[in-house]
């Protein structure tokens, strides 16, 4: 029997096709609020992206020539791909730790990170001049294997490719194709292996991008442990995104999570918060060390050293320490509290490296414009949208199927 | 300097060679290896009347717009998209005088390390030269570069980075660059850089007073392509002399060379973690 065969046998006799077509309309309500917004938003992106391809970066983006990375890069790439983190963080925990009582998140937050990749590389390509090299790097006689980006670029398509297939049991459950699924959960060990290990770099390369702009970014962010700060910060930015995204899931989504895993939700909540407390005591500590070493007092009192102030003490220490203090007695509020503010303090700590910091003292400050912030947003939404596809779709948040139990 | 396959295997088989021979063959330095010598261009800018000369045989020569302004004591020009370089006059202790900016071409440049596509290319003439065909646009090379010099074409559906190129095409033929050919002055040297450093110390040296003891290029950035010698400090003619020593590139290479390490220790302590919590479970039973 040719896996051909097995595919449309499999599928309760129905032929794939024909299923994939009818799981392609659309389902559920249209008028619900964030439809209402993202829909003006996507439009109004995809009008700009024509502009931008027709007209030249310049058309719609306030970039200049002293600050050739804006929020495309600084946003939706640099940003983006810290929050991602939390797939290779869970996998770590389900997979390697063999922590099963995480297990009914990790599905959600692969597909999660697996999307957030998929975007972030599509806001790059919006970004890039010339895009219509973009294979350079991977094929041909072009590498440039001295180049930090080079090695971001080769760990950013090996790891969108490992995620698919540690998701790709979900996808073989979804089209009732016994064997393959089979097969594809076999896989699953060895890339969570190398997913890990490419997270752990490319994590730690998007920092080590900012190496070379030594004089260019505010003494306060820069620092050769630029590369270790953001794959620390990234270990708790990708699970304080799990809990944000799970908290909304758990609403939106919650006829497709059985009832034994909502109950369950709470003490994987509560142990996920543990591991950001601890991960944001050694990136405090990093942070202050750091500090102290580089012997940056006289910056402290300066606007940009309140807004240094700010992001350590509130967005920082003060998450940290609601974890801690939720850390022996539950409290669920709490946590959801430091997770937002978590992303917060990622937020501002990546665009201060990328933006805010980076030529900090140039006469004309770069600030994006509304077209790249609409454009921005339309990268986000259209992930979520594609997100809200899935789940209410494959079986991510629901239980699989009876035949794929292990 | 940085050490590639051919050289990589050169050493390989030296090593293999001296280790049976003994160390005569080694201790030898390799022919043709020290020969290769960058080119360069020394500004200096007692000599600069400030008469444009340069701007106008760059812009023609690259077919760029011909300049429109003039130096100017109030205006701190730049190079853009559509000029490589410029001309500016500066107020200084010493009066009104001129200087030059354009791409500096770093013997190592932090461009060219950033480039994943190798578009930006430091040749073995020493031109720092870009490519539209590997290009990928991603300006990178423009964040890294500690002088600002690549600049992009914002504005354009297929843009360029357009930055000086120190006339490679004429340099790889054996001419010298626009700029230094047209200088009425002799305000641009055309030459080796060795041979640049030894002239511009020479100058310093036979006219006491006139320069300040600078030659800026010669250890900024690692070494630059482009040496200027001034009669006031170089702050003063807008140049940034907090630039670091060493070279660019050299700031990534302790996180590229962790980047192998990770890639074998990673897999195998993950591989063994996994294998040694496999059966957490089991043995819980067992142990009940």
């Amino acid at each position: 029997m040719s896996k051909s065969q097995a595919l449309y046998r499999d599928n309760d006799g129905q032929p794939v096709i024909k299923f994939i077509l009818s799981e392609l309309k659309p389902r559920g309500k249209w008028l619900t609020p964030f439809n209402i917004i993202s829909i003006p938003v996507m439009l109004a992106g995809l009008v700009i992206i024509i502009f931008r391809f027709w007209y030249g970066i310049g058309a719609v983006s306030n970039v200049t020539q002293e600050v050739p990375w804006g929020l495309w890069k600084g946003f939706n790439v640099v940003t983006g791909v810290a929050f991602a983190g939390g797939a290779y963080v869970l996998t770590f925990m389900v997979y390697i730790l063999n922590m099963k009582q995480y297990h009914s998140i990790v599905r959600v937050t692969v597909l999660n990170g697996f999307l957030s990749y998929l975007f972030y590389a599509g806001a790059l390509i919006l970004d890039l001049g010339r895009p219509w090299n973009i294979v350079n790097p991977l094929i041909g006689n072009s590498f440039g294997v001295s180049s930090v980006l080079f090695l971001v670029a080769w760990h950013f398509v090996l790891y969108m490719i490992a995620q698919l297939i540690e998701f790709s049991p979900v996808i073989a459950e979804w089209l009732g194709a016994k064997r393959m699924r089979k097969i594809l959960a076999g896989m699953t060990v060895g890339t969570v292996i190398l997913g890990i290990t490419l997270s752990t770099l490319h994590q730690s390369g998007l920092g080590a991008l900012f190496l070379m702009a030594k004089e260019k970014i505010h003494p306060l962010w820069y620092n050769e442990f630029i590369p270790i700060l953001f794959f620390v910060s990234s270990i708790f930015a990708g699970l304080s995104m799990v809990i944000f995204e799970g908290s909304i899931s758990q609403r939106v989504f919650f006829n497709h999570i059985s009832e034994k895993n909502l109950q369950a939700r709470n003490n994987i909540v509560h142990g996920l918060s543990k591991v950001c407390a601890v991960a944001m005591f050694a990136y405090f500590t990093l942070q202050l060390l750091v500090f102290l070493h580089g012997k940056r007092w006289d910056y402290l009192d300066t606007p940009l050293g309140y807004w240094y102030l700010t992001e350590m003490l509130g967005f920082v220490l003060l998450p940290m320490i609601l974890f801690f203090v939720s850390y022996r007695k539950m409290n669920i509020n709490h946590i959801k509290v430091a997770a937002i503010l978590t992303i917060i303090g990622i937020i501002m700590n990546r665009l201060n490296v990328s933006i805010i910091g980076y030529r900090w003292d140039a006469a004309v400050r770069y600030v994006p414009s509304w077209m790249e912030v609409v454009v921005a947003l339309t990268v986000v939404f259209t992930q979520i949208w594609i997100f809200r596809y899935i789940i209410t779709r494959l079986p991510v948040l629901r239980d699989p199927p009876d035949w794929a139990k292990e | 300097m940085s050490i590639n396959r051919r050289n990589f295997f050169k050493v390989l088989g030296v090593t293999g060679v001296s280790l049976t021979t003994g160390t005569a063959i080694a201790s030898r330095p390799e022919a043709g290896e020290s020969e290769t010598e960058f080119c360069g261009i020394l500004y200096d800018s007692t000599r600069c009347i400030g008469c444009q000369s340069c701007e106008y045989a760059c812009a023609e020569t690259h077919g760029l717009p011909e300049p429109t302004e003039f130096p100017d004591p109030a205006v701190v020009r730049k190079t853009d998209e559509t000029r490589r370089m410029v001309i500016n006059a500066v107020t200084t202790d010493d009066g009104e005088i001129y200087v030059k900016k354009q791409c500096m071409h770093c013997n190592d440049p932090a461009c060219g390390a950033a480039c994943l596509t190798k578009a930006i290319l430091k040749t073995e003439e020493g031109p720092v030269i870009w490519r539209s065909r590997k290009c990928m646009g991603c300006r990178y090379c423009m964040v890294s570069c500690p002088y600002d010099m690549p600049k992009f074409e914002y504005h354009s559906a297929n843009p360029k980075i357009e930055k000086c190129d120190m006339c490679f095409d004429r340099v790889k033929e054996g001419g010298i660059p626009a700029c230094a050919e047209s200088c009425p002055a002799e305000a641009l040297t055309f030459g080796t850089r060795r041979e640049l450093i030894a002239e511009a110390r020479k100058r310093i040296h036979d006219n006491p007073g006139q320069y300040v003891d600078h030659i800026y290029g010669e250890h900024e950035a690692g070494g630059t392509g482009y040496l200027y010698i001034s009669p006031v400090p170089f702050e003063q003619l807008g140049f940034d002399t907090s630039l670091q020593k060493s070279s660019y590139p050299a700031l990534t290479k302790e996180f590229l060379y962790a980047v192998p390490a990770v890639f074998v220790l990673w897999p195998a302590m993950l591989l063994g973690l996994q294998q040694a919590t496999k059966n957490n479970n089991k043995n819980d039973h067992q142990n009940e």
